[in-house]
């Protein structure tokens, strides 16, 4: 059983690289979008954190902004 | 009408999706790998080969799906000037980008045990190659260019250009004779594939389909925050 699964009369080869191709291009696809994020993120959070209290008062005001920081900790 | 795709309400949904998406999509893969790996059956002329179809048909689909939707909202984005438009296809494009790859690696390994070789000049290879450029095209405008109006204006250009390559692939086993065997699935006439093969590749295509799904979401908020952070610098 084991045997069939990994050789596949003989085109195991093809199946599996085909299937590892496949799964590696996602695990690097959502690797690279999720570092996007996270250092998109970062920098907002270091942004805001410079801002003087008026500014920060100001730009926490907006309901995206407010969401930003919010979803911060879960990172 | 467009005041409902505000970006601070999206946000606050797009923000919390991905965790759901991610563990949806690790199930529903799961069962599709079981299942086009293990349970369904081999072709009688193909053999095991045939289970490439579970990565290479769906990857495919969803490449021309994306691609689609991708010109039909920069039309209208650019039409009614609604930016949202632009950033939503700018978040499906990397995934669709992805699939397109897919499928020519998959299928040029299919084509090895299949067809005797990895690469053919065949109408259906060639105008999917031909796809993955407009991909490139469109990914590569959105680097170059840094002012929105020429960016929505370059990229609308590049996808109105290359939805004519859509029919081309889809019909291109019909129109010309290939390598390429014709579809085994249709929507209006009878299906040739059987229930066993086609559920399997059902299951792999709702999988495939949310793991776009889960990168359109990681990305689109990526951009939002991109546009916030701009914002920032402006107070």
């Amino acid at each position: 059983m084991i045997n069939e699964i990994i050789f596949m009369n003989g085109y195991g080869l093809y199946v599996w690289s085909a299937f590892i191709f496949t799964l590696l291009s996602f695990t690097s696809l959502y690797v690279v979008i999720k570092y996007q994020y996270i250092k998109e993120k970062n920098k907002f959070i270091s942004k805001f954190g410079k801002l003087n209290s008026e500014r920060a008062a100001f730009a926490i005001s907006q309901r995206i902004n407010k969401e930003i920081l919010s979803n911060s900790s879960k990172i | 009408m467009f005041k409902q795709f505000e970006p601070g309400k999206i946000f606050s949904v797009t923000s919390k999706a991905p965790k759901y998406v991610l563990f949806l999509f690790i199930v529903v893969l799961s069962i599709g790998l079981v299942e086009g790996l293990i349970f369904s059956p081999k072709d009688y002329i193909q053999s095991d080969t045939v289970r490439i179809m579970y990565v290479h048909v769906p990857a495919a689909w969803i490449s021309l799906g994306i691609f689609s939707v991708i010109t039909f909202l920069s039309i209208i984005g650019y039409i009614f000037k609604f930016k949202n438009l632009f950033l939503i296809s700018k978040s499906l494009a990397p995934s669709g980008f992805v699939f397109c790859i897919i499928a020519l690696v998959t299928g040029s390994i299919w084509g090895r045990p299949t067809w005797g070789t990895w690469w053919a000049w065949d109408a259906r290879i060639t105008s999917m190659l031909i796809l993955s450029l407009f991909y490139v095209m469109y990914l590569t405008a959105w680097r170059i260019y840094s002012e929105s109006i020429q960016v929505f204006k370059i990229t609308s250009i590049i996808t109105i250009i290359g939805i004519i390559n859509i029919p081309i692939i889809k019909y291109s086993v019909d129109w010309w004779n290939t390598l390429h065997q014709p579809a085994s699935i249709n929507i209006l006439s009878k299906s040739s594939i059987h229930s066993s093969m086609l559920f399997p590749l059902l299951i792999m295509t709702a999988a495939f389909a949310l793991f776009s799904l889960l990168i359109f979401l990681v990305k689109y908020n990526t951009e939002l925050i991109k546009i916030k952070n701009k914002g920032l610098d402006r107070l």
